[in-house]
């Protein structure tokens, strides 16, 4: 039986189509074969979530469409798409 | 009295609203830099919260000489006027061959005032990349968050590490997202910020000759890499808002998209014959 690990891809799209373009991205290795630190990578792994998919990422969360709470309607805060992907990977030990 | 050639234009301030900082590379000499360095290395006299700015570093001091340099006074009075209060300072270091870095966050505590404070961030020595450098994310001041709450947020296009020179210095909105990048060199990473509170209305504090210069609307209106297409344009709202306070101008609005929702005509007109 293989042994297996998650890796953790978060990416921030552009809109909440999952072909949108990517404006943020975070990746957690589970494997440990990479360690991915803040303010590392100048470009994203991919252009858009879709192409996540094509590279056989799995994506296992969709950021709900929230509508704004009444009288915040104009205030912006955390990044509101958020796609979650996972790929388990083989590990050697 | 700080020396109106030294204050900032109305150009800087649109950029300090639309990216949320200004960068001013080597503004301070190579001697300054390396007796800040000597300063930096012993330790710096702490002050209490809200003691007035006037009475930091007493001479000699090199810390005091760089903040008190009519450049570094031209930027302080543009931003939060004459007279502010002492927050705090800090020393950060970084150490050698980090693995780590620090997550993203924003200092402090959520904080919703359109009024602001400043940090003034001072690189006493040259930072190459492999060094890190402190990660800024532009035009992220106005998002309403709490500290570390975004340190999930590894990248985001357009985000900048501060390579730069020695006597680089940055001043930033206390809301800007940052956090310092890992240092991959053999040498210890320096870094001297401080937190300054205003004491007056923060509105033309700055040298507005250029105030009616067609490019302040244009850097206003600035699309940053990382804005989602939604709510990049509540951005460029954010910041008419700010350029309203800043000022005076209620009516200021890039583009159309405040006086767009902000129509609401009560007018009755007499009924057409």
């Amino acid at each position: 039986m293989p042994k297996l690990r998650q890796q953790v891809l978060v990416l921030y799209l552009a809109d909440s189509a999952l072909d949108s373009n990517v404006v943020g991205w975070s990746l957690y290795d589970g494997t440990g074969r990479s360690a991915p630190v803040t303010g590392d990578e100048p470009l994203p792994p991919y252009e858009s979530g879709l192409d996540a998919l094509k590279d056989g990422w799995r994506v296992i969360q969709f950021p709900q469409l929230i509508p704004p709470y009444p009288g915040l309607e104009y205030s912006t805060s955390f990044l509101k798409h958020e796609f979650i992907f996972e790929r388990l990977e083989e590990i050697n030990d | 009295m700080t020396n109106r050639a030294h204050l900032l234009t109305s150009q800087q301030m649109a950029s300090f609203v639309t990216n949320g900082f200004l960068r001013f590379d080597e503004l301070i000499p190579n001697e300054l830099n390396e007796a800040a360095m000597r300063e930096l290395d012993g330790g710096l006299k702490g002050a209490p919260y809200g003691t007035p700015f006037e009475q930091l570093y007493p001479s000699p001091s090199a810390i005091g000489q760089i903040l008190r340099s009519p450049a570094v006074q031209g930027i302080i009075t543009s931003l939060v006027g004459p007279n502010p209060l002492f927050d705090h300072h800090a020393i950060h270091t970084r150490a050698a061959n980090e693995t780590k870095s620090q997550h993203l966050h924003g200092d402090a505590v959520i904080d919703t005032r359109m009024h602001f404070d400043i940090q003034l961030m001072y690189y006493p020595h040259d930072i190459p990349l492999e060094m890190g450098g402190t990660l800024v994310v532009p035009g992220s001041h106005f998002r309403r968050i709490n500290e570390s709450d975004i340190g999930r947020y590894q990248n985001m296009r357009g985000q900048i590490p501060m390579v730069c020179k020695a006597g680089t210095l940055l001043a930033l909105h206390h809301g800007i997202w940052h956090c310092g990048r890992r240092n991959q060199t053999g040498q210890v990473r320096y870094m001297y910020k401080i937190r300054l509170n205003p004491t007056v209305r923060q509105t033309l504090l700055w040298n507005t000759d250029d105030l009616d210069d067609p490019q302040v609307e244009k850097i206003l209106g600035q699309h940053l890499p990382w804005f989602e297409w939604a709510t990049g344009r509540l951005e460029i709202m954010n910041r008419s808002k700010m350029w309203r306070f800043l000022t005076g101008n209620e009516s200021y609005d890039t583009d159309y998209w405040w006086k767009r929702v902000e129509n609401t005509p009560e007018y009755m007109p007499a009924s057409a014959e």
